[in-house]
């Protein structure tokens, strides 16, 4: 027993021993503890943020140095308080404050004292910085905006919260990353890769060599430069004209898919989130909720798009067979669902397709859409086609372009009036209103013009995006270089596209001709509703407008949608005009046209909803 | 007659001594590293100096085999006396190093008295015990084999180094393998249940588990025995007065430091802002030690490439904390096979003290197995965070040329009197 004893007692111990070894060194053990490791200091060095251009190679974003003054606060021996607070333009008391505050943070990490100092604060600071120690100067790099527009398409960027960090382990605390828009969706282009260098440390602090000889350490990999296809000419001049209105624009061209602007009214100018006044403005912004400046309508604004649908259907009822060129449907100043009419504003009289589309007129389409449904036994089965040949124009769903955030829009499908209705309990009159864009369907004025480039390229499109180049080399990815084909023949198009140029030259926006550039397009009026303390109201109509130019070879399509702006003719369809003018031929001729635009402005329609007293909608005069 | 003892030595032992000493060396080689001296023959570097006393250690080993085996015992009595006279010497000719009065400076080289006191005490001891006269069964003989094993522990107590103090209470294993009652052992280890008990449940529990004890012990004999209801309640009784009293000396003779050591290492502490401090204060080394050893994973970061080793995050780890440097470069590999070395060791030991026919030689045995034991469980124990921070060395590892050499020269004495184990007199 005596001898047992203390044999026993060394094996209990060495397996005591092991079993706390394992647990420690296997259990415990991560391979990550090198970046919590005390004795591995990591020190980054940050490759410059990719500029951004337009298509034109004109610079849109680039980057600024910054200068940051730090404190080391245990480093700071006696000073002239009063000079350097000078130099700095700070009072005392603030500067005290600051190195406070520093001093809680960490007496051995650096802090930020004053932010952001410009280069002329800069320069006269730098030659006297090594009288005040324990203080340094440090540069980083701000971005820069060489433009005031286009903030909702390029985005901004800000420093990284705990989701990213949790989210991301590239990022540590304090650096940026792109927010929204491009620099977001391009955030590892544009970022490059930091470099980094591990460096031994010992227990006080000390560095005392690079960590395995700097076999772990990373050059930085640049950031990369990018060209965007947005014109910056067109751009800016576009949200020159929105000013005073709400609503997006959005033009791309249809060989390509490029977007070529990109524009939500109101916006605002991209160097307010930058710098010292950054969370000021961006606060300001952000709770302007009823003009919405940071909400993009142009990829979110789902609207109902009115009569430029009415193509759509005729499109679809030319493939479906059910309707020729020279069909006819009378026009009685409008159409009957059952016992109810619906007006029309055509003039009334026996329409074919050519004078329904540059008439817009509600009765022949109401026409031709039930033509589709009476072709099939069944409306589901009706239903189920005309939904199939709506969503190949890019309706309905994410249209995939390549930008963070966007709304899907709605085709409705029998499912939504099955649940709507219940089942076989509604059939086309029901749902009449589609037929000229109303109704149940949604779109975003991005997902507009992508449908009117379909149009403008007789049966395809691109996917609609704004990256053209990365370091000079055009993009290569097949998502946006292959083009997607609808469900409609090219042959159908032509009488279609007839009937818009018809728009232009004796139809619904005859005014709106452009001297010597073949224009097709199609004008909507959209009625809309809101609630006032719970009553649904109904406010003036939404001005849309599409169109493309030049006809036979479209280097531009354009969508563009102006809340409660009208007659499509009015705000949508001079600003169609004039940017398709100052696209094409890089001026304006029609300055009165021109001169009418910038000065008009819809705030008076907007404020009507919150004047809290009664208001006429669909004013005449304007 | 070399010949005779180099074929009588026991090889396994020797070969584990040896791995231990090199290995060791090289963690002491990869603590005290840096690029100026990368040099193992750099004899002012901490590594050069330990080279020089492994050396003497090896030449030493020579003299210890080479003298008549009878010799030790012969003069046991005398070497115990000269070991004492100089742990008295220290209160006026010590030399004081961090704080502890534990060196005669020699020039060269500082003799730490200790060290040869666990030695000449294990010597002693044996000698008493295996002498004819001495009857364990008498209170006057095990007070007197307590005494030789308390006098030198009383005077390192004050130099003050309390942790080498504690070694010398090992040898009471030698005591009790020789015949002293194992009830005194089970007192003793009750007692520590009970303090352990207590601080980490409080007496109600314990009261608690006591009462619910013996009820099933109630339950279960009662057919076949008859329960001794008085010793029962007064042994009861005990145990709550000395669990009480553990409340009140861990809570009011106490200091803080202590109670923070007994807290990190009980774990007591529940407050993750409070256990933070403990780490950054009394807990640092235990928190250095453990995290350097858990980076080092299954298979270590390797020679040379330890960065909480390099960084000289663990302090004192060259000489206590020498495993957590093990830990972090050779990982769980290294660690389990020292481990693994330390208790073949132990084992083969064993093995040898059981073979011995003379008594002394035995004896001895015993005691060089308990005081190298005390050393390694009480160290590694430490160093990896099981047992509170109680600093002593990690034999033939630490840093320290007095306990290379004494550690050497007790392992060896022993060896020598097992090659002389078949002459049944001297």
């Amino acid at each position: 027993m005596r001898k047992i004893l203390l044999s026993s007692i060394i094996i209990i111990i060495g397996i005591t021993f092991l079993s706390r070894l394992s647990y420690l060194q296997i259990f415990s053990f991560s391979p990550d503890q090198v970046l919590e490791d005390p004795s591995i200091k990591r020190v980054y060095s940050y490759p410059e943020r990719g500029y951004i251009y337009d298509r034109n190679g004109k610079l849109l974003v680039g980057n600024d140095p910054a200068y940051d003054v730090m404190v080391i606060p245990r480093e700071v021996k006696p000073l002239d308080t009063l000079e350097f607070c000078t130099l700095l333009g700070i009072d005392k008391e603030k500067f005290i404050e600051k190195l406070r505050k520093a001093k809680v943070y960490s007496p051995r990490l650096p802090s930020v004292l004053v932010p952001q100092l410009s280069k002329a604060d800069y320069a006269r600071l730098q030659e006297k910085m090594r009288k005040y120690k324990g203080f340094y100067i440090q540069k980083r790099s701000l971005r820069y905006y060489d433009t005031k527009s286009a903030a909702n398409v390029l985005g901004y960027i800000s420093e990284v919260n705990e989701g990213d960090l949790a989210k991301n382990k590239y990022y540590v605390q304090g650096e940026l990353k792109g927010r929204t828009g491009v620099e977001r969706y391009y955030e590892d282009l544009l970022r490059g890769r930091k470099g980094v260098k591990y460096i031994q440390k010992d227990r006080f602090n000390r560095d005392i060599g690079p960590y395995k000889n700097g076999a772990l350490d990373t050059l930085p990999e640049p950031g990369k430069q990018i060209s965007i296809t947005l014109d910056k000419t067109l751009q800016e001049y576009g949200e020159r004209l929105m000013v005073g209105k709400r609503g997006g624009i959005v033009a791309i061209e249809p060989k390509t898919g490029e977007i070529l602007t990109m524009i939500s009214g109101p916006t605002y100018d991209p160097s307010l989130l930058v710098g010292r006044q950054r969370s000021k403005n961006y606060t300001a912004l952000y709770n302007d909720t009823i003009a919405n400046p940071t909400w993009d309508r142009s990829i979110h604004a789902q609207q109902p798009p009115g009569s430029p649908f009415k193509t759509l259907n005729a499109l679809v009822a030319l493939q479906e067979g059910v309707i020729d060129e020279n069909t006819t449907i009378r026009c009685y100043n409008g159409f009957y669902v059952g016992k109810t009419k619906r007006g029309c504003h055509c003039g009334g009289g026996l329409r074919k397709l050519n004078d329904g589309i540059y008439k817009s007129c509600n009765a022949y389409f109401a026409g031709a859409f039930r033509k589709i449904f009476e072709k099939f036994d069944t409306t589901d089965e009706g239903m189920d086609v005309w939904e199939k040949h709506i969503k190949s124009f890019g309706l309905g769903d994410y249209l995939g372009y390549d930008l963070p955030f966007g709304q899907k829009g709605r085709i409705p499908s029998k499912e939504y009036y099955d649940k709507w209705y219940g089942d076989n309990r509604w059939s086309s009159s029901f749902i009449i209103s589609n037929s000229i864009g109303q109704g149940e369907i949604l779109a975003t004025p991005v997902q507009l013009a992508n449908m009117t480039a379909a149009i403008a390229n007789r049966g395809y499109y691109y996917t609609p995006h704004v990256l053209k180049k990365v370091e000079g080399k055009d993009i290569t990815n097949p998502k946006y270089t292959e083009p997607k084909h609808t469900t409609i023949d090219p042959k159908y198009f032509d009488p279609v596209i007839e009937g818009m140029a018809n728009v232009y030259t004796k139809g619904t926006a005859r005014w709106l001709q452009i001297p010597g550039i073949d224009v097709a397009g199609k004008t909507g009026t959209a009625e809309n509703f809101t609630r006032i303390n719970g009553v649904r109201t109904q406010l003036t109509d939404h001005s849309v407008f599409v169109a493309f130019a030049p006809v036979n070879d479209p280097k531009i399509a354009i969508a563009v949608y102006i809340e409660n702006g009208y007659f499509g003719s009015r705000y949508a369809g001079h600003i169609a005009s004039l940017m398709i003018e100052k696209y094409l031929k890089g001026e304006i001729t029609r300055t009165d046209l021109e001169k009418r635009m910038l000065e008009k402005t819809l705030e008076e329609e907007y404020a009507k909803p919150y004047s809290g007293k009664e208001f006429k909608i669909n004013e005449r005069a304007w | 007659m070399l010949g005779k003892i180099l074929k009588r030595i026991d090889w396994l032992t020797i070969f584990i001594y040896l791995s231990l000493v090199i290995i060791g060396w090289v963690s002491i080689y990869s603590t005290t590293f840096t690029e100026d001296n990368a040099s193992i023959f750099d004899f002012s570097s901490l590594h050069g100096k330990q080279l020089f006393f492994i050396i003497v250690s090896l030449i030493s080993i020579f003299v210890v085999l080479g003298l008549e085996a009878n010799f030790y015992e012969r003069f046991a009595s005398l070497f115990y006396l000269i070991s004492m006279v100089l742990l008295l010497g220290l209160f006026a000719f010590g030399k004081t190093i961090a704080g502890a009065t534990s060196w005669y400076d020699l020039g060269f080289f500082n003799l730490q008295p200790s060290e040869l006191a666990k030695v000449t005490t294990a010597l002693a001891l044996a000698k008493y015990l295996s002498d004819i006269q001495t009857d364990l069964r008498r209170r006057k003989d095990q007070l007197y084999a307590l005494l030789i094993i308390l006098i030198p522990a009383i005077l390192i107590i004050p130099q003050p180094d309390p942790g080498s103090a504690l070694v010398f209470f090992a040898l009471v294993f030698v005591i009790f393998r020789e015949g002293l009652p194992l009830f005194y052992l089970g007192i003793g280890f009750s007692l520590i249940l009970i303090f352990i008990i207590t601080l980490m449940f409080g007496t109600t529990w314990l009261v608690i588990g006591l009462a619910l004890l013996i009820a099933l012990f109630y339950l279960l004999k009662r057919k076949s025995f008859k329960i001794p209801v008085l010793p029962v309640v007064l042994g009861a009784i005990a145990i709550i007065l000395f669990s009480l009293s553990v409340d009140f000396v861990f809570n009011n003779v106490f200091e803080q430091r202590h109670r923070d050591r007994f807290s990190l290492w009980l774990r007591l502490e529940k407050d993750p802002q409070k256990l933070e401090e403990i780490r950054k204060t009394i807990g640092y080394n235990t928190y250095q030690s453990e995290k350097a050893i858990e980076s080092g994973g299954f298979f270590g970061k390797g020679f040379l490439e330890g960065t909480r080793t390099k960084g000289n995050f663990v302090p004192e780890q060259h000489t206590d904390y020498i495993f957590s440097s093990v830990g972090e470069e050779w990982g769980f590999i290294g660690t389990a096979t020292v481990i693994f070395l330390f208790s073949i060791l132990f084992l083969r030991l064993i093995y040898l003290a059981e073979r011995q026919k003379n008594a002394f030689s035995r004896m001895y045995g015993y005691g060089v197995i308990s005081i190298l034991l005390i050393h390694y469980f009480i160290n590694i124990g430490m160093v990896i965070g099981v047992l509170p921070t109680i600093g002593i060395p990690l034999p033939f590892f630490s840093y320290g040329g007095s306990g290379l050499l004494f550690f050497t020269i007790l392992l060896f004495i022993f060896l020598k009197l097992d090659t002389n184990r078949l002459k049944e007199s001297f």
